[in-house]
This record gives structure tokens, C-alpha cells and sequence, in this order.
């Protein structure tokens, strides 16, 4: 009996930490979309130039690979992962202000369906409570396929290759958000800052590949 | 090629060298999935591509 006690105990606690972890995320997840929003904003109202914008991109993909890791245990963790995320949103402003000049409908309908995957997806792993670990070689394989064709496509400039790593990012990204969220639940993730950046890196990459696939069916061209 | 391109190219290298041991680590040490498993995440991924065609639609 005090087994069985001990047990249920043991079981009430962890599904109070999962909550826990899941609560903070989303929350610090929701905030950290918020800036990122106003500095893509601001990147947008100031005409960021491409350099500049590449500029932070790099700032802060350094700040996630070397300072994130060794932040993400203590408070310092919270304003790195606002840097990094304010960063990436004013790397958007030149992108925006292309599509924005287009055909502003294409950034709404990006938006939106940006998030209705992203909560879609969610919803999904969140109430079957699969485990999507399996996937974890497939997607990193995937992701090291779409950088390296994206590097080759630099010099090839070939536009349906273009395409089709903007449909296979799609892919990719909406699989990370499977495993993450998998993740969280079944215990694999239990930083609720390091859970925040990969979802946010999955949401920005998915938003950016939809952002160019809607462009390039833009039906006003 | 402007500096822009040769930017973006050392980034994106960069970004193959320093993802590549956690792919080889990912790949070795993942659980295997089972056919069920797969086929669960291709049916969800029709389902995603059927909303992009949707949204392609509507702009």
C-alpha cells in the first residue's frame, strides 16, 4: 500500500513538473513571438538594409549555439532568448518588406497559417501524447539536406529547387514541432528555455518557406 | 556574387559543420519507428500540405 502511495506520488509530481514546463513555455514562447513581432516591425519602418538584416541573423544563431546552452539554466537565460528572438525578427524586415510590397496578403495569410499549423500540430501532440522521438534522425538528416541544397542553391540560383526546399522546410519544421511538443510531455525536454527556441526556430522557419511559397503562387503576378 | 550571397553561403556552411555530430548522434542513438508511427506522421503531413494548397488558394 505505502508502495502504491509512494508511487502515485512519484507520478502526481512529475505530471505537475510536465504542466509546469509546458506552461512556461508557451508562455515565454507566446512573449518572445510578441518582440520578435515588434522588432520585424521595426525592421520593416527603418527599411533594413540585407546586410544588416544578415548582420543579426548571424548574431543570433552565435548567441543560440554558444550562449543559450550555457545561459538557459539560470535567470541570464530569459533576456538571451529575448536577444536571440528580437534578433531574428529584425532579420525578417527586409523579407517583409518585399512580400509587404507585393502583395501585403501574402504576409497575413503566411501569418495565419503559420499559426494555425503551429497550434494544430500543438493540439495534436499535446492531447495524443505520442512519442515522436523516432523522428529525430529523420529530421536532423532532413534539416542537414535543406541548409546544404539551400548552399548549393546560392550558386545554382535555380527557382523550383527554390520551391521545393521551402516545401521540404515546411515538413521539416512541422515534424520539430511534433518532437518538441513530444517532447516536453514525455519528458525528453525539461528546459522551458531551450523548449522555446527550438519552437520558435521551428514557428520563424515555417513562417519564412510559407512567406516564399505564397509568393511564388502569388495569383496577382 | 555579391557579399550578401558569399555571407549567406559561410553562414549556411557554418551551419552544416556544426548541426553534422548531432545528426551522426541523432541518427545512431534515436529510437526506430515503427511503420504505424510513420504512416501517423505522413497522414499528418498530407493533412498540412492540403492546408498550404488552401492558403496558395487564397492569395
Amino acid at each position: 500500500m505505502n508502495q502504491n502511495y509512494s508511487v502515485a506520488t512519484h507520478t502526481s509530481t512529475s505530471t505537475l513538473a510536465t504542466n509546469k514546463l509546458i506552461r512556461n513555455t508557451y508562455t515565454l514562447l507566446s512573449m518572445t513571438l510578441l518582440f520578435s513581432a515588434g522588432t520585424a516591425a521595426v525592421g520593416v519602418m527603418m527599411n533594413l538594409s540585407q546586410g544588416m538584416a544578415l548582420g543579426a541573423t548571424v548574431v543570433a544563431i552565435v548567441m543560440l549555439w554558444f550562449v543559450l546552452p550555457r545561459t538557459a539554466n539560470s535567470a541570464m537565460g530569459i533576456p538571451v532568448i529575448f536577444g536571440i528572438t528580437g534578433l531574428l525578427g529584425l532579420g525578417l524586415g527586409p523579407v517583409l518588406n518585399y512580400y509587404l510590397a507585393v502583395n501585403p496578403s501574402i504576409v497575413m495569410t503566411a501569418l495565419g497559417g503559420t499559426g494555425a499549423i503551429f497550434l494544430g500540430l500543438s493540439a495534436y501532440a499535446l492531447t495524443t501524447r505520442k512519442d515522436f522521438s523516432f523522428m529525430a534522425g529523420f529530421l536532423m538528416v532532413g534539416l542537414f539536406v535543406v541548409i546544404g541544397a539551400s548552399l548549393l542553391n546560392i550558386f545554382l540560383n535555380i527557382p523550383v529547387l527554390s520551391l521545393a526546399v521551402s516545401a521540404a522546410v515546411i515538413m521539416i519544421m512541422s515534424g520539430f514541432i511534433l518532437f518538441q511538443t513530444s517532447s516536453m510531455v514525455n519528458g525528453g525536454e525539461t528546459n522551458y528555455i531551450m523548449a522555446t527556441a527550438g519552437l520558435f526556430l521551428s514557428i520563424v522557419n515555417m513562417f519564412q518557406a510559407l512567406l516564399h511559397i505564397l509568393g511564388a503562387f502569388n495569383s496577382n503576378d | 556574387m555579391d557579399w550578401i550571397q558569399i555571407g549567406s553561403a559561410i553562414l549556411l556552411g557554418a551551419m552544416l559543420l556544426f548541426i553534422f555530430p548531432g545528426m551522426r548522434h541523432a541518427v545512431k542513438n534515436a529510437p526506430k519507428g515503427s511503420s504505424k508511427d510513420w504512416l501517423n506522421y505522413l497522414m499528418i503531413m498530407v493533412v498540412v500540405g492540403l492546408f498550404i494548397l488552401f492558403l496558395i488558394q487564397m492569395v
